[in-house]
């Protein structure tokens, strides 16, 4: 593995994205619900400004769920099979580089840029709440944040998986809104729908390992535990059980995710 | 060197490439040459390990080019593919530092090589800016980064004006008087019949034949074509006196009467010709073209 050609292409990723106001564009769009959400999160309570960390932890895990997975997508479709089809893939591969390393050298190239934005997007509240709130509340803030670039790399492992396996970016793009479906709509109902059909019986010892299966989920339990009146917020969450929900048994599922993805993309990469 | 040996690929039911065996010797610049679709672009696929042979073997100075020792020999080679692609939102000198970085070769190069393909002036510009041949200039120059051993130009002068094929074949003779290899292909014969120390002819997958263009076209035994322009604008006794040579049909156009004429059979038809030359204005002997010999190959099909 060659660390230099890595890095050439991770360069050429990142500073296409800065080039092209991506980065920009993602840290605003980030920001903006960030602060709207810290002013005006209780304004249906009659209240605005800041109302403490776990309501707006709760608000923002609602919105990163929906909105960093599909970004992270958006990202990284057409990472491999972009260049196929632009017919740069074998000038590239003329080159003293292999498989392996260029699809490590995309990926990482994007996770950065991905991290610039969710870091500078999410640091605008956590500039305010450094100001504002105790240090308790910034870290547990911290603590989402980190959760919340996780799962951007963890989709955007998905994204350059199916770049590996699609033949073309018409198909890459199917796939990709298909998994955003799957794992951020489809999957917690067809849980609770099976959880429903068999009264809870059969999936009960299963349940928190099928949780485990959607990345959305692991990045959900990462944000509600801890704070009490939060557990009861999520629904089928909240039969998660607690000694499983801690950082340093999630992160690294979290890591899993991350890996297993890419690690097939390199698979079907190399063949 | 670049040696084949029994080389095969296949796509589903298509040979691309079958039972190729082939040397390209150190230094020689050599041609590829067939119509589309005859696997040229395969082999050169196969030539820098970028597919897999399906059987066989492709050797470069004795490295498989599917073994670990490849990498090594890659940062020897240059590559120009058909109709370059390279990334239009980089400007042509970031395009030269992005590839040299990927090459391990230090950036000071990329102004020198842009200057040598007459790019120096458009370096600072947008690719998506760039004309389709300045392009294929700034794809030239890519592939001389680090000074190569090893150049892999496929259809290198597509888009190029007549000025831009000439600085082409400078800059090439160069290389090639420094010791670089350099396999080309090209669809106009024209251009590289009088360039190629040798070329192989490519059908269907499978080379049909191999040589210098000299040697094929003595393979070959094609006839050579006389040209004789009349003194006179009735050129009636002219045709008469040749039609009674060993020479193939006339074709008159205007003062000029052109035939073909075998090679065993060329010096009694000058000897002839030669008696006639209160009515020759000029006489012209010209060789088979490439494209003759190499549509005498191919039998005017892939």
């Amino acid at each position: 593995m060659n660390i230099s050609q890595i890095r050439a292409i991770a360069g050429k990723e990142f500073h296409d994205r800065i080039r092209s106001r991506w980065v920009l564009s993602v840290t605003l769009v980030f920001a903006a619900f960030t602060l709207a959400i810290l002013y005006f999160g209780a304004a249906a309570q009659g209240a605005v400004g800041y109302q403490g960390i776990q309501p707006l932890i709760a608000s923002l895990v609602s919105l990163t769920i929906y909105l960093l997975p599909l970004i992270a997508l958006i990202l990284g479709f057409d990472t491999l099979v972009g260049e196929r089809e632009r017919g740069t893939l074998n000038l590239l591969l003329s080159y003293p580089i292999n498989r392996v390393e260029l699809l490590l050298g995309k990926y990482l190239g994007l996770a950065l840029a991905l991290t610039c934005a969710t870091l500078a997007g999410f640091g605008a509240g956590g500039i305010v709440i450094l100001v504002r709130a105790p240090a308790f509340d910034w870290y547990q803030y911290a603590g989402f944040v980190i959760s919340a670039v996780l799962l951007g790399w963890v989709f955007l492992s998905l994204a350059v998986s199916a770049s590996a396996f699609c033949s073309s970016r018409a198909s890459a793009s199917g796939v990709a809104i298909a998994i955003w479906f799957f794992f951020v709509l489809v999957y917690d109902l067809l849980l609770l729908g099976a959880l429903v059909l068999t009264g809870g019986a059969a999936l009960g010892s299963m349940f928190p390992i099928l949780l485990m299966l959607n990345p959305a989920d692991v990045f959900r339990i990462l944000n509600i535990f801890g704070p009490e009146d939060l557990h009861t917020m999520f629904g089928l969450l909240s039969v998660f059980p607690a000694q499983f929900a801690e950082p340093l048994f999630l992160g690294p599922v979290m890591l899993a995710w991350i890996v297993a993805p890419l690690g097939f993309a390199a698979w079907r990469f190399n063949r | 060197m670049i040696e084949l040996t029994s080389v095969c690929r296949t796509y589903g039911p298509l040979r691309a490439v079958d039972g190729v065996d082939l040397k390209i010797r150190k230094g020689e610049l050599f041609g590829l040459i067939g119509r589309n679709g005859a696997g040229k672009s395969t082999l050169f696929q196969l030539m820098l390990g970028l597919i897999a042979a399906d059987a066989g073997q492709v050797r470069i100075d004795g490295v498989p080019v599917n073994g670990p020792g490849f990498r090594a020999v890659k940062r020897t080679l240059g590559y120009l593919p058909e109709n370059v692609v390279l990334y239009d939102n980089l400007s042509g000198i970031e395009t030269m530092q992005f590839f040299a970085r990927l090459k391990g070769v230090g950036a000071s190069d990329c102004d020198r090589l842009l200057d040598q393909v007459g790019l120096g002036h458009a370096s600072g510009r947008k690719v998506r800016e760039y004309s389709k041949g300045m392009k294929q200039r700034l794809g030239f120059a890519q592939a001389l980064l680090g000074n190569p051993r090893l150049l892999f130009l496929d259809e290198p002068t597509n888009g190029l004006d007549p000025e831009g094929i000439r600085e082409f074949y400078q800059i090439l003779k160069a290389h090639q008087q420094e010791g670089t290899t350099i396999v080309i292909t090209s669809h106009i014969l024209a251009e590289i019949q009088q360039r190629v120390d040798r070329l192989a002819i490519i059908r269907s997958g499978k080379i049909q034949a191999v040589g210098s263009v000299q040697a094929l076209r003595g393979e070959m035994n094609l006839p050579l074509t006389i040209e004789v322009v009349s003194r006179d604008d009735d050129t009636s006794e002219l045709e008469a006196a040749m039609r009674r040579l060993p020479i193939g049909e006339l074709t008159v156009l205007g003062r000029h009467v052109e035939a073909q004429c075998p090679r065993d059979a060329k010096m009694s038809v000058l000897a002839a010709l030669s008696s006639m030359s209160d009515r020759i204005a000029d006489l012209q002997i010209q060789e088979p073209s490439l494209e003759d010999v190499f549509l005498g190959y191919t039998g005017g099909r892939a």
